[in-house]
């Protein structure tokens, strides 16, 4: 499904990610772990094309798009919520959402999109009409993830949805993606600094440590080991 | 009191040119943060354009439809040929070509056509208070700044247009073509700038007849803020009322330092413009 194969990719001097290999199977929920800066934000980015890696390759859907521009991965199935959400303030909740189906040709499954989303988190439905910068954090996490999924993506990326959020929230956004998974088959690839929440909704997990994977394993199996935990995970 | 009347109905009539140069500058300013200084050029040429066309042809809105392919055309091409390579450096490389290719059009224009004025016809009669000429220039603009209104409010183009100005990079991440975006942007913001240029220029043509005009509208869409397009409209109708005013009410001589007053004020006290924060963000 993804295929992350020796992707390096740097800032200047920093090497941001370091020969990092992940592959993800197609229906699977795999976390990617770790501190602050261990370049986890920089791996999505990465695969949705927004920095362009010095080295390796990277294949979705069976595709090589290392060199394919961001907006031509969205329109391949790729949806990436970026760290915040990136939900756009100056449109209302509804134009938002829209926005994440624009690029789809068929009216009538856009419009069906939007009456899942809606069921999906009601919050939305009630505040179609209001600006999208007078929603709450979790609405607006909601909000980004919702329009992600109006675009009916095969691989959801999510830049750390608990971001800031109560962890009531936090559940729920959990419950909603491991609901997604086990009824339409979605792919996710969870970047969080949450290990214990986004480990107990996953198949796999990787670890990162200074652009390096520095443990790669069954969920479970990482949750279980306490000196991991204790090294990078902090729990 | 008829006086003060005639003079706003005049104000009216300048004020629409104002607010049709003022939207199409920000049109651009809001997806790029860049000012287009090249804008009166580019409206210059189409106008000439239309001239020569007019006058082989003798058919004035011949002329008037040419001018708005061509000034259309114009923006498309100065986006892709020349602000999308300068544009990744910084804004302020994409000003100073905006500014070169200004001078630079201006001239060519009087290589071509030369640096002597040329009659420029009205579309209607011009003659008396609000004549057809000024109530066309009105309606005009007022149609034009709706239907720019609209396709941003109510249309995917305009939604996808935006969303591209906005946070241009979430845009790519939604499948938002954000450089074909901007290209139709430039394309947009030309075509309304042409409009303005036909109505502005009349009675005569010549390279540097938009200098004036255009220091105005830069003056309303300041007045409006600059990444405010209702703003900027209301701005342009009140700057010319108000210049309008001050010319008959205390000399025309005083126009230009008036407009100027407005600008360091505005600039000064609400950077943001009058219509502040709240309002431009909902636009």
């Amino acid at each position: 499904m993804l295929e992350i194969d020796a992707v390096t990719t740097t800032y200047g001097a920093v090497r941001a990610l370091d020969e990092v290999t992940i592959g993800v199977d197609e229906g699977s929920i795999t976390a990617v772990l770790g501190a602050n800066g261990a370049g986890k934000t920089t791996l999505l980015r990465t695969i949705s094309g927004l920095v362009r890696p010095r080295s390796g390759r990277i294949t979705a859907f069976g595709r090589d798009i290392t060199r394919t521009p961001t907006d031509e991965i969205a329109r391949g199935g790729l949806a990436h919520v970026p760290e915040g959400g990136g939900v756009i303030t100056e449109l209302t909740v509804e134009e938002n959402l829209r926005l994440g189906a624009l690029w789809r040709r068929d009216r009538a499954d856009r419009a069906a999109a939007l009456r899942e989303v809606h069921e999906l988190f009601p919050p939305l439905a009630e505040r179609g009409d209001r600006a999208a910068s007078t929603l709450s954090g979790g609405e607006r996490q909601m909000l980004a993830i919702g329009r992600a999924l109006m675009s009916r993506p095969r691989l959801l990326l999510l830049d750390e949805p608990s971001l800031g959020l109560a962890p009531l929230v936090t559940e729920r956004i959990m419950h909603v993606l491991r609901d997604l998974r086990s009824r339409t088959g979605l792919t996710v690839v969870l970047v969080e600094q949450n290990a214990r929440s986004a480990l107990s909704i996953s198949d796999r997990g990787f670890v990162l440590a200074l652009g390096r994977v520095v443990a790669s394993d069954d969920a479970g199996t990482l949750l279980a080991d306490d000196q991991l935990r204790h090294a990078y995970l902090g729990f | 009191m008829n006086t003060i009347w005639h003079l706003v109905l005049n104000g009216i009539s300048s004020g629409a040119v104002y607010a049709a140069l003022g939207l199409s500058l920000v049109i651009i300013y809001r997806a790029t943060r860049v000012v287009n200084f090249a804008q009166p050029a580019l409206a210059l040429i189409s106008a000439y354009l239309a001239y020569a066309t007019t006058k082989a042809t003798g058919s004035y809105w011949l002329g008037f439809a040419v001018a708005l392919l061509a000034g259309t055309l114009l923006g498309v091409l100065v986006e892709r040929l020349l602000i999308r390579r300068v544009s990744r450096r910084s804004e302020l490389s994409s000003i100073i070509v905006t500014l070169g290719l200004l001078l630079v059009l201006q001239a060519v224009a009087g290589m071509i056509w030369s640096n002597e004025p040329h009659a420029f016809g009205y579309a209607f009669d011009f003659r008396g208070r609000f004549s057809a000429t000024d109530l066309f220039a009105v309606s005009a603009v007022l149609v034009t700044a709706a239907g720019v209104l609209l396709l941003f409010k109510f249309t995917p183009l305009g939604l996808r247009m935006r969303a591209a100005a906005f946070r241009p990079e979430v845009a790519k991440m939604l499948g938002v073509r954000v450089g074909l975006m901007l290209t139709a942007g430039w394309g947009l913001a030309a075509l309304v700038g042409s409009l303005a240029g036909m109505l502005a220029i009349p009675p005569f043509i010549s390279p540097n007849v938009l200098d004036k005009v255009f220091v105005f509208a830069l003056t309303a869409a300041v007045l409006g803020g600059l990444d405010n397009p209702v703003g900027t409209i209301v701005g342009g109708f009140a700057l010319g009322i108000g210049l309008s005013c001050i010319s008959g009410l205390v000399g025309p001589e005083l126009v230009p330092l008036a407009a100027l007053a407005v600008l360091v004020l505005v600039l000064a006290v609400r950077p943001s413009g009058l219509f502040g924060r709240t309002i431009a963000r909902r636009v």
